[in-house]
């Protein structure tokens, strides 16, 4: 046991020397790096070969990139690149042109070569690399005896340092998720379109087209009613059959669009209806205390119906469980099959569409599913519920409530009697000392005395006041922040 | 004289089934739009039989259908025919629950068939029940590994699906074109496979036919 524990433990050292000997290595890139550097900006924005710019910045990003896989590796400190994302390719006009600014191009080279030096030169996390890229070898040297004696906590510090510089900016992670957003949002928008479309071909199609034979059948009715009474006899039961069928048509687009039982009963019971209505044995378990947004409930119902086709279709299963249950605000729903298993989201278009219709709510899809089954699917949609009953009072964690319970109760005391009460009976000059500590001591140190309670006591009443706004905002930022979704109970 | 309540909230159609039911000889005592209307008129008036929308105002939901839930829960066996413009076992189910009977579940688009529609509603009246053939096609799908009823010939499962419509031997001797006979030495068959209690009474019989399928499609 006792043998074991220290060859683990020299292992995890070793490792960590490692570690410092990759960081060192880094040095040497570094300092090139740093060379290259100053002789590119010199050449760029002296002599105008701004050619060398975006390769020396490619350089940089590269040797920023390794240091923080280094670190999240060593130190176990994840820092996200900070970078805009990168510009989309130049899109031609009508006329086959691209513009760039005010000016026409044939080719999407310059205009593509324009926005990726924009994009470069305008990111701050360029700047903040290169301010990095000075600073990080005098750091590296100081911190190295450090580094050699206690790798550990060496490389934590050192992880530190890199997370000031190097970690994403509030900017940088909002404009990240403005991406993703306007992507969601076109998806959707292209969704919606295809949906029209699809709509619109089967009652084009189907429904109208129905209803002009019918009313061809009728009008012939007509014309033989007088001279022929059993052919138009017979023409109306055709029309009667045709209209029956017409219906049966229409209930069919009407439950592509929008499911009748989904409108009446809501998720759970739609979902239920749709289990009975496929040959598997379907148990459903939904606990949801109020309906969500009807967009919602569509979006997790189509969803539920592809995976509940799937597994009938290719799965080979013969039981499927469904589960429907909110999770804080967040929609969550579990299907799991007994079948083969091996669903694969990159292969099945029909996975992909689910993956699309979610992605406008922010939410994900998550397929757990070995070969030999069981099959588990989860969709999660973040925020979809009603706030009122998603329980979100607890989210201040314990000691910083009690902190905030602490200051709150207490903070009276410093700013009234100690400070402002002592404060006037010290100036109006009642000989009674009371309880007022400030009069009890020596005549220079009163005042002072009096002035520090007073500010402690604002201190105390301002940090109650800010440290759940500050707590909020981080968690709200954390919160925008996409997630990701794992089956695994 | 049959005494019909109809709620149905497009004027046309409550106009169209009002007097659909007088030329059949029912006398209609109310025709209502709404489901608090519904639910008065159910208890209030105790309708032989009542032709329900499950869609109603005020909420556009099933608002019919859960009046008519409600009305059975506090009068057992209140006979309502519910009509929709699209059938789903899981309503269907919520309207046998109870196996008091008194219970019909049809489309829309099958008041076009005036005499069969009719004839429904008076099974309703009687006690009897009124499934739509969707419902039970899909019923018996979703039954499909279930092993008694692979056993049924042919001839048998067609016998199973007129019964558990809701007809009597005599009228699926009718629509099958078989002997009376016949259909009951089938329908024997089928209470023996499916072992089911024989029994003489039309509806109770249907029942326990509809509550095999149902009971079984869950196991």
């Amino acid at each position: 046991m006792y043998g074991s524990m220290t060859v683990a433990h020299t292992g995890g050292m070793l490792r960590k020397f490692g570690h410092v000997l990759v960081l060192s290595a880094l040095l040497v890139a570094e300092l090139l790096t740093l060379a290259s550097t100053f002789l590119c900006l010199i050449l760029t924005f002296g002599l105008g070969m701004v050619f060398l710019f975006p390769p020396q910045v490619r350089m940089i990003r590269r040797v920023t990139g390794r240091t923080r896989r280094l670190v999240a590796d060593s130190a176990g400190v994840r820092i996200d690149p900070p970078y805009l994302p990168e510009p989309p390719p130049p899109q031609p006009q009508a006329d086959g042109l691209y513009r760039s600014h005010r000016t026409l191009y044939k080719t999407p080279r310059i205009p593509a070569w324009n926005d990726r030096w924009r994009w470069m030169v305008t990111d701050p996390a360029t700047w903040r690399d290169a301010l990095w890229l000075l600073l990080d070898p005098p750091v590296k040297v100081m911190l190295l005896p450090l580094l050699v004696l206690l790798p550990g906590r060496g490389l934590r510090v050192y992880a530190l340092w890199c997370e000031l510089l190097l970690a994403a900016t509030t900017s940088s992670r909002m404009a990240g998720r403005l991406e993703r957003l306007n992507r969601a949002r076109n998806f959707a928008v292209d969704t919606q379109a295809a949906e029209m479309r699809r709509i619109e071909r089967d009652l084009h199609d189907g429904t109208q087209a129905r209803l002009v034979a019918l009313g061809m059948t009728i009008g012939a009715a007509e014309r033989l009613m007088d001279s022929d009474p059993r052919a138009a006899k017979a023409l109306m039961a055709k029309a009667k059959e045709a209209s029956a069928e017409t219906l049966t048509e229409l209930r069919r687009v009407i439950r592509g669009v929008y499911p009748p039982v989904l409108a009446e009963r809501g998720l759970g019971d739609a979902v239920r209806a749709l289990a009975l209505d496929i040959p598997l044995r379907v148990s459903v378990e939904v606990d949801l205390p109020h309906r969500p947004e009807a967009p919602v409930e569509a979006a997790a119902y189509f969803a539920v119906s592809e995976l509940l086709a799937n597994a009938a279709r290719h799965g080979g299963a013969e039981s499927v469980q469904v589960d429907i249950s909110g999770n804080g605000p967040n929609l969550r729903v579990t299907v799991t099959d007994d079948g083969w298993g091996g669903a694969d989201p990159a292969k099945g278009s029909g996975l992909a569409g689910i993956e699309r219709r979610l992605a406008a709510f922010d939410g994900v899809l998550a397929i757990d599913s070995p070969p030999g089954g069981p099959t588990t699917a989860c969709i999660e949609l973040p925020r979809v519920l009603p706030q009122h009953w998603a329980g979100d009072i607890s989210e201040l964690p314990r000691w910083k409530a009690a902190v905030l319970v602490f200051l709150w109760t207490t903070s009276w005391c410093p700013l009234f009697p100690q400070g402002i009460v002592a404060g006037v009976f010290k100036a109006t000059g009642p000989e009674n000392k009371s309880w007022f500590l400030a009069l009890y001591l020596p005549e220079p140190w009163q005042w002072p005395f009096i002035a520090f309670m007073i500010l402690l006591g604002t201190a105390m009443y301002v940090a109650a006041a800010v440290l759940p706004s500050v707590y909020n905002r981080e968690n709200r930022l954390r919160r925008t922040e996409p997630r990701s979704v794992s089956c695994l109970r | 004289m049959n005494r019909v309540l109809v709620a149905e909230d497009l004027y046309l159609l409550r106009d169209g089934l009002v007097h659909l039911l007088q030329a059949h000889g029912f006398e209609v005592v109310a025709a209502v739009e709404s489901g608090p209307e519904l639910l008065k008129g159910l208890l209030e008036l105790r309708p032989d039989v009542s032709i329900v929308d499950v869609r109603l105002p005020p909420t556009f939901t099933d608002e019919g259908l859960q009046a008519s839930l409600e009305a059975r829960r506090r009068v057992p066996g209140l006979p309502i025919l519910v009509l929709s413009q699209h059938v789903e076992q899981l309503y269907a189910r919520e309207l046998l629950a109870d196996g008091s009977g008194g219970v019909g579940y049809l489309l829309k688009d099958r008041v076009f068939n005036a005499e069969q529609f009719v004839d429904a509603v008076r099974r309703v009246a009687a006690g009897g029940t009124a499934m739509d053939p969707e419902v039970i096609s899909k019923l018996l799908a979703g039954n499909a590994r279930d092993e008694p009823l692979a056993a049924l010939t042919p001839r048998e499962r067609e016998v199973l699906e007129q019964m558990a419509e809701g007809r009597s031997n005599a009228a699926i001797s009718q629509r099958l074109y078989l002997s009376e006979s016949s259909v009951a030495k089938h329908t024997a068959g089928i209470f023996t496979k499916l072992g089911l209690v024989p029994s003489d009474d039309d509806n109770r019989r249907v029942l326990a036919v509809l509550a095999y399928l149902h009971n079984h499609q869950s196991r």
